[in-house]
């Protein structure tokens, strides 16, 4: 283990710390949002598919990674259509604004 | 400098991440902070993009455009009924990515690995080739293309455990740095036929926890990739994507009552019981209902509560659900939404199902926030929901269910079920609920009763 190990090991712990935080706060209502919201940021793996694809190291890995490049962009790009499309769903009743010229 | 450039886009994406999520705990602030997060995306891509290491453009390219190509009718097309499968496939390609680019590494650097790396790698791999697998057979499942029901044989966990075993084995022998390439990929394959094994035997309700969890695991496996690649990015959504599905299926499980071990392991509603269910309350007759006196009873009471299940979903009968609501809301009546944390296929199910029919999400009800409140429903109305509405998991220590935090609509002053038949539910016991003096059933398809319930309302 050498110190680079160790101060990745600092970032996932005070990430999973801060995610625990954070998403037990979401609430139930949310909960399929969250799990496509998450499957969108989870496309974040396309950041090492790039570099896979692009930095011409193999034919093995320029083939992955355009493969994994491809699965990863599906997710980022539908993931998030899906989760602001499922969002855009939720509404408040209109009652408050039905209400408020009497109030 | 340039490096300095994309580290910066890194912790930008990653603090962006974080505030999207955050975003998520109210409704009125998640559609702004879910487009902040893709922000973030943007800005990490464009990071990476611009590094030296990337020299050729040109299969990069080809990638995000049939990423795209696919993504879009992905994300505009799939109806809201499809979500569980959308998200187990979605799980499929996340974790096959961060797999390949393991493999990618692995075979690239596989002997000026440090020693970190190669557990890094092994992990990624191992995680995420099993949710891969999983994944796609929980999609498989979910679309119907598999049967939904418990596939299973006897000897089915010893022969699970064993191969978890030599998986384990197999990947201290990989970090170890021996069997090269062979034995790397004999890992892979076999963490998938784990991916496919660990899946076949859970039945179609245990889905929400088994969804939540391969989401923990395609999380640890973009993590480790982050490990692998020294990327931070990584690190911190695969922490996110980890924790967030982990602690999703811990609040399934804990409303089922149901350990992790006992929902992976458990094959729950095989045959012992189906056949425990098939000798008790033979000598109990439920009571039928009219559609028409159904109506009545709706139309004049003014507080009804609709508690929502499976069945809904199946018969797609939420936009009739809305109409019904209302007719009732437009007579005087109140109408509310119980809903139990694992109706449905995954989390939170129900009210995706049900904002899509345009009900107003401050009228859907948390199983804490109504419970207490149940007893002063004129009328309950259960809607395609079995084993979350039945009392046995408060009264009767021998059940199955015994202990599961449930909804009370037994003390509602009336109950009505729509339900097709006298059959079980997923946990292939009795419901007491339906032999209840108060409660009457109205058989048949949840649609074609709602739509009768509305016509009946509309003619009194």
């Amino acid at each position: 283990m050498n110190l680079t190990t160790l101060m990745q090991a600092y970032v996932f712990v005070l990430a999973g710390f801060v995610g625990f935080l954070v998403i037990a706060r979401v609430p139930p209502l949310l909960h399929t949002p969250l799990m496509s919201a998450t499957n969108a940021i989870s496309g974040i793996s396309l950041v090492g598919s790039l570099v896979a694809a692009g930095a011409g190291r193999s034919v093995v890995s320029t083939v992955l990674g355009t493969v994994a490049v491809t699965a990863a962009t599906i997710n980022v790009v539908g993931g998030f259509i899906i989760t602001k499309r499922m969002l855009a769903m939720f509404k408040r009743s209109d009652r408050r604004q039905s209400n408020a010229p009497k109030a | 400098m340039r490096e300095l450039f994309v580290q910066a886009s890194y912790l930008l994406a990653s603090v962006f991440f974080i505030l999207g999520l955050k975003s998520l705990s109210r409704a009125e602030t998640a559609s702004r902070g879910v487009s902040l997060a893709a922000a973030g995306m943007l800005i990490a891509i464009v990071g990476t993009l611009v590094q030296q290491v990337i020299i050729d453009y040109r299969w990069i390219a080809l990638g995000l455009a049939v990423g795209t190509v696919v993504g879009v009718p992905l994300g505009t097309r799939v109806p809201m009924t499809a979500m569980p499968q959308r998200i187990a496939i979605a799980l499929t390609f996340g974790a096959s990515a961060a797999t390949l680019v393991g493999i990618a590494e692995f075979h690239d650097h596989a002997d000026t690995m440090a020693l970190g790396q190669r557990i890094a790698v092994a992990f990624e791999v191992v995680l995420g080739s099993l949710t891969v697998a999983g994944s796609f057979i929980a999609f498989g499942k979910l679309q119907e293309i598999f049967p939904s029901r418990p596939l299973t044989y006897r000897g089915q966990n010893a022969a699970n455990f064993a191969l978890l075993g030599v998986i384990v084995l197999m990947l201290i022998a990989v970090v170890a740095g021996v069997g090269g390439m062979p034995l790397f990929y004999a890992l892979i394959t076999l963490a998938l036929v784990a991916g496919v094994s660990l899946v076949l035997p859970i039945g179609g309700a245990d889905m929400p926890v088994v969804v939540a969890l391969l989401n923990s695991y395609s999380g640890l496996a973009s993590a480790a990739t982050g490990f692998a690649i020294s990327n931070n990015v990584l690190i911190v959504s695969g922490a996110l994507d980890g924790t967030s599905g982990f602690l999703l299926s811990m609040l399934m499980s804990k409303a089922m009552n149901r350990s992790f071990s006992n929902v992976l392991f458990g094959a729950f509603g095989s045959e012992t019981a189906a056949a425990a269910a098939a000798g008790s309350g033979s000598d109990l007759v439920a009571t039928p209902i009219s559609a028409e006196d159904a109506a009545v009873q709706l139309a004049y009471a003014s507080n009804v509560v609709v508690v929502p299940g499976y069945g809904m979903a199946v018969a797609q009968a939420q936009h009739q659900v809305r109409e019904l609501a209302e007719l009732i809301e437009k007579r005087g009546g109140e109408v509310r939404y119980a809903i139990h944390p694992v109706a449905g296929r995954m989390p939170g199910h129900m009210n995706v199902l049900l904002a899509e029919a345009n009900i107003p999400y401050d009228k859907l009800y948390d199983m804490d926030e109504i419970n207490g409140d149940l007893s002063r429903a004129d009328v309950a109305l259960v809607i395609g929901a079995n084993d979350v509405v039945n009392p046995a998991a408060r009264t009767d220590p021998t059940s199955p269910i015994y202990g599961m935090p449930i909804l009370n609509v037994d003390e509602a002053k009336s109950v009505i079920v729509l339900k097709r038949g006298m059959s079980v539910g997923f946990a292939g016991i009795d419901n007491m609920l339906f032999y209840q003096p108060r409660t009457r059933m109205l058989f048949g398809d949840a649609k074609a009763s709602l739509v009768k319930l509305v016509s009946e309302i509309k003619a009194l």
